[in-house]
C-alpha cells in the first residue's frame, strides 16, 4: 500500500518537473542529538545576515512608535543626563574633570556608557522577549541579542550629534583620535553582547536574571570612570579598574574625543577582558541554545 | 529511484516534566546541584527515581520521504505529531536518532510568525518573510502577489494592530505561502480563517502540493489530509503506528478503540480535560433491544447509556457530539437543546439518552462526551472515546451520498387533477 502511494507520487513529480529532482548543490541538511560544547557557526550566521537586519530595523522602528517626540528622545535621554550629572557632579561636588569643562566630560564618558548598558539591558531580554519566534521557526539564535545590541547603535549615532554640538559649543576642535571611536565602537559591542549573549541564555533558564540586570548596570555604572575621571584612582590600582572592560573603553573615548593622551596598557586590559567575555557569553548561549526552546 | 528528501531513524525526543525542564529559579538550581550527588548515592544501583516524570514525547520513529512525496501527520492531541515537526524544523532537538533532509526546509507552526502589532501590513510582510527565510529580493519579487492573495490592498500601510483577527490570519497565510523551499512543513495553519479563506488555503496547498515539492502535513483535519495527502502517517503516544495511503491509516486512527459499544472511562486520559467533582465513568451504546453494540443498523434508534459520579442532588448538563470520519459534527445532542434537567440521584448514576430518529448514514463514527454543572462550566470532557458503526445490512446498499441518510416518500399522480 505504501509503495503504491510512493511510486504515485514520484510519478507525479516527473511530470511536473523541475525542482525535487537530485541535483548537485542541494542543501542537506543532519539533525542529530548534539552533545558538549557547540562552537559559533559564522556561515549559518552570514547566511540569516538579512534576518538581522530586519530584526535590527524592527527594533528600531517600533522603539519610538506612538510617541509624540519619536526619535527626538534619543536626544533628549542623554542630553538631560548630562545636565543633570552636570549640575550635581560637576557644580556640586566639584568632581575633577582633568581641565574640561565638566559638562562635555561627562558626556564623553556618558555617550560610550549609554550605549553599552542599552545594549546590555535589551540584549539579556531580547530571547526570552522572542518566545513567540524561537518556539516557532528556526534560525540561529544568536541573531537575536545581535539584533537588540545592533538597535542601540542607531541610537548612540543620534547621541554622538549632540555630542558634536557640545564640542562646537565649548569649542574643542575633533583632533586625530577621533579616527579611533570606530575601533573603539567594535570594542563596545564585543564587550556588550559577551555580556549580553551570557545573560539571555541564562535569562530563559533563569528569569532572575531579569530583576538582576538593572541592579546590576546601576552597579557597573559606578565601576565605570563616567561621572568621575579614571585619575582618582592611584596609578598602581588602575589595572584593577580595568578588569571592567568598560573602564578602559569609556576612558579611550575620552581620549578619543577630547584629545587627551591615550593610556594604552589600559586599553589593552579592558580589551582582553572584553574579548574573554565575548568568547564566555558566545559559548554558554550555544551550550543552553538547543534547550531554548523547552525551557522558554 | 533518488535518495529521500526526508530521512528518519529511530527518532526520539524525551520531556522531563518535573522541575527540570521548566521555568525555575537560581535558588532552585543551586540547591537542586548541591542535592544531586546525594540523591545519585542515595539511588545508587536503582533505577532512575524520576521514571514517572519523564515523557518519550517521540519513541523510536523511523519513515522516509520521497522528493515531491506529500505526507500527512495525524494522531490524537500529545501522540508527538508537534514535538515531531518541531524536530524537522529544527526548533527543538532530538534526543536520540537522526534526520536527514535533502533540499531547502521552510516550516510553517504558525500563521503570521514574528508578525509584530505595531508594524504595517507592508512592514511586516517583509519581517515575517525573513523570518521565515526568504530574501529580500524574493520579498520584492513576490510582494504584490502576497499583498493580492491576502486580500487587504486597503490596509497595507496600516498597523497590524488595527486588523481584525482574520486580516491577520490572512495576511500571514499569504506571507507563508509564497515560501519557496523543497521540503515544506506544516502543522495545521488551515485551522484558521473563515470557511471561504479556508478554501483559499486549501487551494493554494493543493498548489503547492502539485508542484512537486515534499510536504509534510500535520492536521486534525481529516477532509484536508484525505484531499491532499495521498500518504499518512499516524502517530499513537509518540511512536509510528501506521504508514500507508491514506484512506487506510485515516480509517485506523478512527478505529483503534474499542468497537464493542463499551468503554471504561475510569482511567481514561486520552484527549481528556477537565477537572471537576463531577466525572463520566463508562459509555455505552445500546441497541433497539437494549444489548449493549458496537453495530447499530440504519435507522435503527440508539441508547447511549454513561455512568456518571457525583454528588448526589447536583444538576448537571450533558453533551454528545458525533463525528464521522472526516471529524464534522453530524450530530450533537445535548441537554440544553433537548431542555432536558439532568439531576444526580446518587453518588453513582446512570443517565441515558435515546434517539429514536437515528438518521446517520452507513459509515464509521466516533462519539465524544462532555459533561458540565448547572452553569455549563465543564467537569469532564473526553473525545472520541467511543467508535461504532452504521450498518446497513437490512435495507441493502445505500446509494446516498449524503452525510445523513433520508427517508423520502415518493409519489407519483396522474397529471390534471
Amino acid at each position: 500500500m505504501n509503495r503504491q502511494s510512493n511510486t504515485f507520487t514520484s510519478t507525479m513529480t516527473v511530470d511536473e518537473s523541475a525542482p525535487a529532482t537530485p541535483s548537485e548543490g542541494v542543501p542537506e541538511l543532519i539533525i542529530e542529538p548534539q552533545k558538549g560544547w557547540i562552537p559559533v557557526h559564522f556561515g549559518d550566521l552570514w547566511q540569516y545576515r538579512e534576518l538581522l537586519y530586519f530584526l535590527t530595523w524592527r527594533d528600531v522602528k517600533i522603539r519610538y512608535k506612538q510617541t509624540v517626540f519619536g526619535f527626538l528622545w534619543a536626544f533628549i535621554q542623554p542630553f538631560f543626563k548630562m545636565v543633570v550629572f552636570s549640575v550635581i557632579f560637576g557644580g556640586l561636588a566639584q568632581m575633577d574633570s582633568e581641565g574640561f569643562p565638566y559638562p562635555i566630560f561627562v558626556f564623553a564618558g556618558l555617550l560610550p556608557w549609554q550605549f553599552f548598558s542599552e545594549a546590555l539591558s535589551r540584549s539579556s531580554n531580547s530571547v526570552v522577549g522572542s518566545s513567540n519566534l524561537v518556539t516557532k521557526v528556526y534560525f540561529p539564535r544568536l541573531v537575536i541579542p545581535l539584533a537588540a545590541v545592533g538597535g542601540c547603535l542607531v541610537d548612540f549615532a543620534i547621541s554622538f550629534l549632540v555630542l558634536v554640538g557640545l564640542m562646537a559649543w565649548y569649542g574643542i576642535a575633533p583632533g586625530v583620535g577621533m579616527l579611533l571611536v570606530g575601533p573603539l565602537v567594535i570594542l563596545t559591542i564585543i564587550a556588550a553582547l559577551g555580556a549580553g549573549t551570557l545573560i539571555s541564555a541564562l535569562n530563559v533558564a533563569y528569569r532572575d536574571f531579569r530583576y538582576v540586570v538593572p541592579f546590576m548596570i546601576q552597579i557597573w555604572m559606578f565601576l565605570t570612570p563616567v561621572i568621575y575621571s579614571v585619575d582618582i584612582i592611584p596609578e598602581d590600582w588602575q589595572w584593577a579598574l580595568m578588569l571592567n572592560p568598560m573602564a578602559g573603553i569609556v576612558d579611550a573615548y575620552r581620549s578619543a574625543i577630547l584629545g587627551k593622551p591615550f593610556d594604552w596598557s589600559n586599553i589593552a586590559i579592558s580589551a582582553a577582558v572584553a574579548f574573554v567575555l565575548f568568547f564566555v557569553g558566545a559559548v554558554v548561549f550555544r551550550r543552553i541554545e538547543r534547550r531554548f526552546a523547552d525551557i522558554i | 529511484m533518488s535518495a529521500p528528501a526526508i530521512q528518519v531513524d529511530n527518532l526520539s525526543k524525551l520531556y522531563h516534566i518535573g522541575a527540570r525542564e521548566r521555568y525555575h529559579t537560581f535558588r532552585e538550581a543551586i540547591i537542586e546541584a548541591a542535592a544531586a550527588p546525594l540523591r545519585r548515592l542515595r539511588n545508587f544501583g536503582r533505577a532512575s527515581s524520576s521514571d514517572s516524570n519523564i515523557i518519550w514525547a517521540l519513541n523510536n520513529a523511523s519513515f522516509e520521504v520521497e522528493p515531491g512525496e506529500v505526507v500527512g501527520v495525524i494522531g490524537r492531541n500529545g501522540s508527538g505529531k508537534s514535538t515531531l515537526l518541531k524536530i524537522l524544523s529544527r526548533i527543538t532537538e532530538p534526543t536520540e536518532g537522526r534526520v536527514h533532509m535533502r533540499g531547502r526546509v521552510g516550516s510553517l507552526l504558525e500563521v503570521g510568525t514574528g508578525f509584530h502589532p505595531e508594524l504595517t501590513g507592508r512592514e511586516n510582510i517583509y519581517l515575517s518573510g525573513a523570518i521565515l527565510g526568504m530574501k529580500r529580493a524574493e520579498i520584492n519579487h513576490k510582494f504584490d502577489e502576497i499583498v493580492d492573495f491576502s486580500g487587504v490592498t486597503k490596509f497595507i500601510d496600516t498597523p497590524v494592530k488595527r486588523y481584525s483577527s482574520g486580516m491577520k490570519v490572512r495576511l500571514g497565510f499569504a506571507v507563508a505561502a509564497h515560501l519557496d523551499p523543497e521540503i515544506l512543513l506544516i502543522d495545521e495553519v488551515l485551522a484558521v480563517g473563515d470557511a471561504e479563506f479556508q478554501n483559499k488555503c486549501l487551494g493554494k496547498m493543493d498548489d503547492v502540493a502539485k508542484s512537486g515539492r515534499t510536504v509534510l502535513f500535520v492536521s486534525h483535519n481529516m477532509g484536508a489530509i484525505a484531499d491532499l495527502c495521498p500518504r499518512t502517517l499516524l502517530l499513537s503516544r509518540g511512536s509510528l503506528q501506521a504508514d500507508g495511503s491514506t484512506p487506510d491509516v485515516v480509517s485506523e486512527y478512527l478505529t483503534v478503540a474499542t468497537p464493542d459499544g463499551y468503554v471504561d472511562l475510569r482511567h481514561w486520559e486520552l484527549e481528556r480535560s477537565g477537572d471537576g467533582p463531577m466525572r463520566i465513568e463508562a459509555f455505552e451504546i445500546l441497541d433497539s433491544n437494549g444489548a449493549r453494540a458496537g453495530q447499530i443498523e440504519c435507522g435503527e434508534p440508539i441508547r447511549f447509556r454513561f455512568s456518571v459520579r457525583g454528588k448526589p442532588g447536583a444538576r448537571c448538563n450533558l453533551s454528545v457530539a458525533i463525528r464521522d470520519m472526516m471529524e464534522r459534527i453530524i450530530y450533537n445532542p445535548n441537554t440544553r437543546d433537548d431542555k432536558a434537567t439532568v439531576t444526580l440521584p446518587a453518588e453513582r448514576s446512570v443517565v441515558e439518552l435515546f434517539l429514536q430518529d437515528n438518521r446517520l448514514a452507513r459509515g464509521d463514527y466516533s462519539a465524544s462526551v462532555w459533561l458540565g454543572d448547572a452553569m455549563n462550566v465543564t467537569h469532564d470532557r473526553v473525545h472520541h472515546c467511543l467508535k461504532f458503526r452504521i450498518e446497513d445490512s437490512s435495507l441493502g446498499q445505500t446509494r446516498s451520498k449524503g452525510l445523513v441518510r433520508t427517508n423520502g416518500q415518493w409519489s407519483v399522480k396522474q397529471r390534471g387533477i
